[in-house]
């Protein structure tokens, strides 16, 4: 079976002859790239051949995603070289990187949703002024039969399952006759199943003769699908394990090595290490508290048949019913967008709940403005802490105190005490490790993890008794999830949380007890413990795989 | 006093209405372009007005009513590079230029018509009109739809085209995504900076054709600040239109009668304060924002500017 | 550290107290006094080289600007004129601080002019004239603030544009204006269509020594509360979180719905105060379609003056001169005034470029706020909500 192609008479080198099978489709050679006060690449070689996926692992902030912006136009290096077929070329455009047959499927969708998926795999073609819906759909055929998925053509993008849509993404970097493909983090969004089908869908193409980059931060991904796998720590390539190596080497000592490259020698010597095993479920299993011996409190935070509306593409919730005690860390487990930020925001007040009673401390809150279930000791830590955690051009202290504007004694006959502010938010920010030159910084200009810990600060003091944790530690650095982690563990003395999470990991890790969220309902509810990981799993994609299978038979 | 349904009244009403929606049709079908691609062209009033200014200066001296529509193009092409520099390329608010561009447009066309004619406003003789066979002989509809300048004829075959193109083209294709998610469009190798300065420049010829109609069809002379708040009223149309060009020109009919509802009414003899008439179409258009305005739909990118890696 | 990208265009409103890092205090000024004086320059020198192309000697019309507008005793006119263009400033400032676009000021403008004019013969008469002159200013304010009203419940409720509602209302403001004057208000002693005009010892009094009315005062004081309001309590911080990041406003707990409302009604209200400066203290009375659009020429000075109502007042002033004295400069070389709006437009353009230059990296928008694009969504297309889950991720710091 081979690609569709685009009529070009270009063949696969590696079908043609076994010994060309290490000349690289692309290499790259000492890529350099500074951003103001960042050395993202720092003299990076690589290269990828045709019918391997070559991993590239490493931390976030490793460099990865510059290097794959390098690669599919986005962004120029400042120094290297890039060849293509052994012939040296300059990716200045993202039309650059197609015509060379690179194709890529970006962490975060470049499908728009509300053109159908014919129209997003047309976008770009410049064969003429009408639009060739035809000769779109025949070749829509022929890739859906190669990898072995059908695709409705006039579906609209936005109502695609994302493991479809990612799908959809696969097709449209293969459209112009790719031989590379890149896929950067491509199962941050799926559910095992989804991810188990795009692991099928990979070896057909491999099977093929494509080259595939598979970039990623989970240990295991890498290693279970990398024919060889290299590692960047940042900014700089560590190394690389060849096919050989990868091949003969048993997956434990070889996520050992890996982690080695990960985080140097001396991660190895962390008491932390079981837990970088990313997606490493067992052990994670193993660091789950074991606590029968607790005694729980009194329910802090009731959800009794709790609904409430669902915002455009994002679902809202129905018939919730669920308890925190005091002294109890919950978790909520689920696919991203099953009514994750619904349940959340109905708690906390800033989506009214349609229906149900929301009690907290055994009074019903339903009622109460954010600012109200606020000052009882309720607090939401946002997911989406630059969109609406973090005000970016305030400084660190009144960011701290955005949830208080107006209350004493920080605020004193309408007027502001500035001093008193700075004191507190100075203590705040010694407490929780924030690291920045002063409180009078811009929030804005923080990194991810410091700004997180500003919201923490925020969300874990002045009183706060239930704290809804919106998936804590998305896109933080090990250390800081780390800290973050032991946080919420701490919550269990004298206070409760609600951590959701779309990182079944942490979950396990954190939580006394995970319920899962799925379509909006509760649909099960597991102890951490042997086998949970996989249990919740399957309670996540029970209903999702049964509407996928009926969409597909209507349609 | 005359009928207010009498023949002549409500020809003069649905002829007068074609006259006056033409402008706003064109300028909101060129809007409409612009904000599709994720530009919001809050200059369109300054483009109209430079539009009719220069139309009506080259129907004038070269005495050609479609010399004048071309200049009156020209005009709003010269108009509208100034957002495309500024805008498209430089990444600069669309909000500030556009209000900066109108008051440019409106200053501007007025010193440089009190420079060339004082305080003089001289007039174009009457406009050329085509008449469609048959049908400009139903009575009533017949004048006032079918016996006009031909211009009204394209721009309404215009809409159409329009609907076409948006759907079906490469380019139209192009367009939409620029407006949805231009890093989509760039992904896939086309660029945003060009494809959304086409759509301006195309914006600013609809709307300097469309100042143009009014200064030298619908006027037939050239005073400073003619146009009224008809660039706004275009945008509006455009925004209730949800950018679909067919109810665009519809609406536009439709608020053009509302714009000639005086002379009908002064032909019907019926006297009533032209302060009040005028501000008609603004009030329709807030009933019409607060009725349906719930359901207008505009690009998710619009306004946003686009650097490629900037996200 | 690197900046998260989608920060770097956030505004750059700075009330002092709330600065950020302040690196190179005195590189910060320098660079300030630039960005915000260069347009203003570029902007004369445009508008000079118009005036060559024109037929016109710049040199002598500039010098005759000055003339008119400052030697002398021209200071006091453009002093006068100062009343109206800083009231009409620090309400726009209100409402863009907060994000809201209320670009009604004309009609917010002109309906409380309309109104006073229309009120004043008889109260003035009637009533101790310091207590008509409140009453005036409160009823001026008043109809400036209920010309808010559709535009900001239709924001705060269904989150209808209100770049395209003011604009609206303001259209209708002026058409209604007109109709009181040319109606109801009509003085049927004369044959122009206009109001009763008042005597001129019932007028706002001068400040002792000059023939400069306090309504003068009375808008400095407006910008110093207002600076105040802003710097000092918590509504000001509460508009200032709105105007950077609504949803961040909705998440802290902040009553956003309120807020749009106050936020618009003290941005009318001063408007509204604006005309009763300008009718009480200079005017006297109303012709009908005399529109000064004061607020369109304003709108350039309180960018330049980065929404700050203590750094707007000397822009102002700047302002005032050259409206007052290229009224006179201009008919005296027979151009229509409109050239002054020119050159206010070549100043915004100016601007928008220097703030390119000086912010490359940031896509020089640093006088506007983000949750600027939300404001152009029409309701009902929910942009609040992330539009997919893989949009809206919150990013570690993008390289």
């Amino acid at each position: 079976m081979t690609r569709p192609d685009q009529g070009s008479s270009r063949r696969d080198p590696a079908a043609a002859a076994p010994s060309a099978r290490t000349a690289a489709v692309v290499e790259l050679q000492g890529i350099t790239k500074r951003f103001p006060g960042v050395l993202a690449n720092d003299d990076i070689s690589f290269d990828v051949r045709p019918g391997e996926v070559h991993s590239l692992l490493g931390e976030n902030g490793a460099g990865k995603s510059t290097l794959m912006a390098i690669l599919s136009g986005i962004q120029t290096p400042d120094s290297g070289e890039i060849r293509v077929d052994g012939t040296p070329v300059r990716i200045d455009s993202p039309r650059k990187a197609l015509d060379l047959g690179i194709g890529t499927v970006y962490q975060h969708s470049t499908l728009i949703p509300a053109l159908t998926v014919l129209e997003n795999l047309m976008l770009g073609d410049s064969t003429g002024l009408r639009l060739d819906a035809a000769g779109a759909r025949a070749r829509l055929e022929e890739f859906g039969a190669l990898l072995g998925v059908d695709v409705d053509p006039a579906a609209r993008a936005a109502d695609l399952a994302l493991g479809r849509q990612q799908q959809v993404e696969i097709i449209k970097a293969l459209w112009r006759g790719s031989r590379l493909l890149i896929l950067d983090e491509p199962t941050s969004m799926l559910t095992p199943q989804a991810v188990e089908e795009l692991y099928t869908v990979l070896g057909r193409l491999k099977a093929d003769g494509l080259a595939t980059i598979f970039i990623t931060h989970k240990l295991h991904e890498a290693v279970s699908l990398g024919d060889r796998i290299s590692v960047l720590r940042r900014g700089q390539m560590v190394g690389t394990l060849n096919a050989d190596a990868v091949g003969s080497t048993p997956p434990d000592k070889l996520e050992e090595i890996v982690i080695e490259m990960m985080f140097g020698a001396a991660a190895a010597d962390l008491s932390e290490v079981g837990e970088l095993r990313v997606g490493g479920v067992e052990e994670a299993d193993a660091a789950a508290p074991a606590g029968p011996a607790r005694v729980l409190g009194e329910p802090l935070l009731e959800l009794v048949g709790v609904a409430a509306p669902g915002v455009g593409t994002d679902p809202g919730i129905a018939d919730v019913d669920l308890v925190v005690h005091e002294g109890e860390v919950v978790g909520v487990a689920g696919v991203d967008g099953n009514g994750q930020r619904a349940l959340a925001e109905a708690i906390s007040g800033q989506r009214r709940a349609s229906g149900g009673e929301i009690r907290l401390f055994g009074a019903p809150v339903n009622r109460l403005s954010v600012l109200k279930r606020e000052k009882l000791g309720l607090r939401y830590l946002t997911d989406d802490r630059i969109g609406e955690g973090i005000v970016g051009n305030l400084s660190i202290a009144l960011n701290l105190f955005l949830k208080r504007i107006g209350q004493p004694p920080y605020w004193r006959y309408g007027s502001v005490r500035k001093r008193a502010i700075d004191a507190r938010a100075e203590e705040l920010c010694e407490q929780f490790d924030v690291r920045a030159p002063g409180v009078e910084t811009r929030a804005g200009t923080l990194s991810g993890g410091n700004m997180q810990k500003v919201l923490l600060a925020r969300e874990l003091s002045f009183g706060s008794k239930v704290v809804i944790f919106h998936k804590p530690t998305y896109g933080l650095d090990l250390k800081t999830t780390l800290a973050v982690r032991e946080m919420i563990r701490q919550m269990r003395d004298g206070k409760a949380a609600l951590v959701i999470s779309t990182d079944l990991d942490e979950l396990l890790e954190v939580s006394d007890r995970i319920v899962v969220l799925s379509r909006g309902r509760l649909v099960g509810e597991v102890a951490p413990g042997p086998g949970a990981a996989e249990e919740i799993g399957g309670l996540m994609i029970g209903d999702v795989s049964l509407s996928l299978a009926g969409a597909e038979s209507a349609a | 006093m005359t009928n207010l349904f009498h023949q002549d009244v409500l020809t003069a009403l649905i002829s007068g209405g074609v006259i006056a929606g033409i402008p706003l049709l064109l300028a909101a079908c060129g809007e409409s372009i612009s904000e599709r691609s994720g530009v919001l062209n809050l200059g369109l009033e300054g483009m109209m007005i430079i539009g009719a200014y220069t139309g009506f200066v080259a129907a004038y001296y070269l005495h050609s009513t479609w010399l004048g529509f071309l200049g009156g193009a020209g005009g709003g092409v010269l108009a509208c590079t100034v957002m495309i520099v500024l805008c498209v390329w430089l990444g600069l608010d669309q909000i500030v230029v556009g209000i900066a561009i109108t008051l440019a447009g409106e200053g501007i066309t007025s010193v440089l018509q009190g420079a060339q004619f004082g305080t003089t406003y001289p007039r174009l003789g009457a406009t050329p009109t085509t008449s469609i066979p048959l049908l400009h002989k139903i009575p009533v509809i017949g004048p006032g739809l079918f016996e006009q300048n031909l211009l009204v004829y394209l721009g309404i075959i215009f809409a159409v085209f329009l609907t076409w193109f948006f759907r079906s083209t490469s380019v139209g294709l192009n367009l939409r995504a620029a407006g949805e998610k231009p890093e989509a469009l760039d992904a896939a190798g086309v660029s945003v900076a060009a494809t959304r300065s086409w759509a301006v420049l195309s914006t600013g010829a609809l709307a300097g054709l469309g100042g143009g109609f009014l200064a030298i069809v619908g006027a037939g002379v050239f005073t400073p600040f003619m146009t009224q708040g008809q660039g706004y009223m275009a945008i509006v149309i455009c925004m209730l239109g949800r950018g679909k060009p067919i109810w665009v020109a519809l609406a536009s009919l439709l608020f053009g009668i509302s714009l000639s509802i005086t002379t009908a009414l002064q032909l019907a003899g019926i006297e009533i304060s032209t302060d009040l008439i005028n501000m008609l179409p603004f009030i329709a258009v807030m009933v019409a924002l607060v009725l349906f305005g719930r359901r207008s739909y505009l690009p998710p990118a619009l306004a946003l500017p686009y650097i490629r890696g900037a996200r | 550290m690197s900046t998260v990208p989608g920060n770097e265009l956030l505004t750059e409103v700075e009330v002092p107290n709330r600065a950020g890092a302040r690196s190179g205090a005195v590189g910060k000024a320098i660079d300030t006094v630039i960005r915000s004086l260069v347009p203003v320059l570029l902007a004369l020198v445009a508008g000079g080289v118009l005036l060559l192309i024109l037929g016109h000697n710049p040199f002598a019309f500039y010098s005759s600007v000055w003339e008119h507008g400052a030697q002398n005793k021209a200071w006091q006119e453009s002093a006068k004129r100062m009343a109206p263009l800083l009231l009409i400033a620090v309400g726009l400032i209100v409402a863009f601080r907060a994000n809201i676009w209320n670009l009604g000021y004309n009609g917010q403008f002109l309906l409380s002019a309309a109104i006073i004019s229309g009120l004043a013969p008889s109260l003035v008469n009637d009533l101790p004239l310091g207590l008509a002159f409140l009453i005036l200013f409160l009823v001026a304010g008043a109809v400036g603030a209920i010309w808010t009203i559709v535009p900001a419940l239709l924001k705060a409720f269904y989150e209808t544009n209100e770049i395209i509602t003011t604009l609206m209302m303001s259209f209708i403001g002026v058409g209604l204006a007109q109709i009181l004057i040319k109606g109801p208000f009509q003085d049927p002693s004369v044959n122009i269509a206009q109001t009763k005009v008042l005597e001129l010892d019932k007028m706002l009094p001068h400040i002792p020594g000059t023939k400069v009315h306090v309504g003068v005062l009375v808008a400095l004081a407006a910008a110093v509360v207002v600076y105040l309001a802003i710097s000092r309590t918590s509504f000001g911080l509460k508009i200032d979180v709105l105007g950077a990041n609504p949803r961040a406003a909705r998440h802290v707990g902040i009553g956003v719905k309120q807020l749009i409302i106050t936020s618009f009604f003290i941005s009318g209200a001063l408007i509204g105060a604006a005309a009763a400066a300008d009718i009480l203290g200079v005017w006297g009375y109303i012709r009908a379609n005399w529109n000064p659009a004061y607020g369109d020429t304003v709108i350039p000075f309180v960018f330049l003056a980065r929404l700050n109502p203590l750094v707007v007042i000397p822009f102002i002033a700047f302002f005032a001169v050259l409206s007052t004295g290229g009224t006179l400069a201009t008919q005296e070389v027979g151009l229509p005034t409109d050239f002054l709006l020119v050159l206010v437009a070549l100043i915004l353009l100016f601007m928008t470029v220097i703030e390119f230059l000086g912010r490359r990296r940031s896509l020089g928008q640093s006088y506007l706020t983000t949750g600027l694009k939300d404001a152009l969504r029409p309701p009902g297309s929910k942009k609040k909500a992330p539009p997919t889950e893989v949009e809206e991720k919150p990013r570690e710091v993008v390289r």
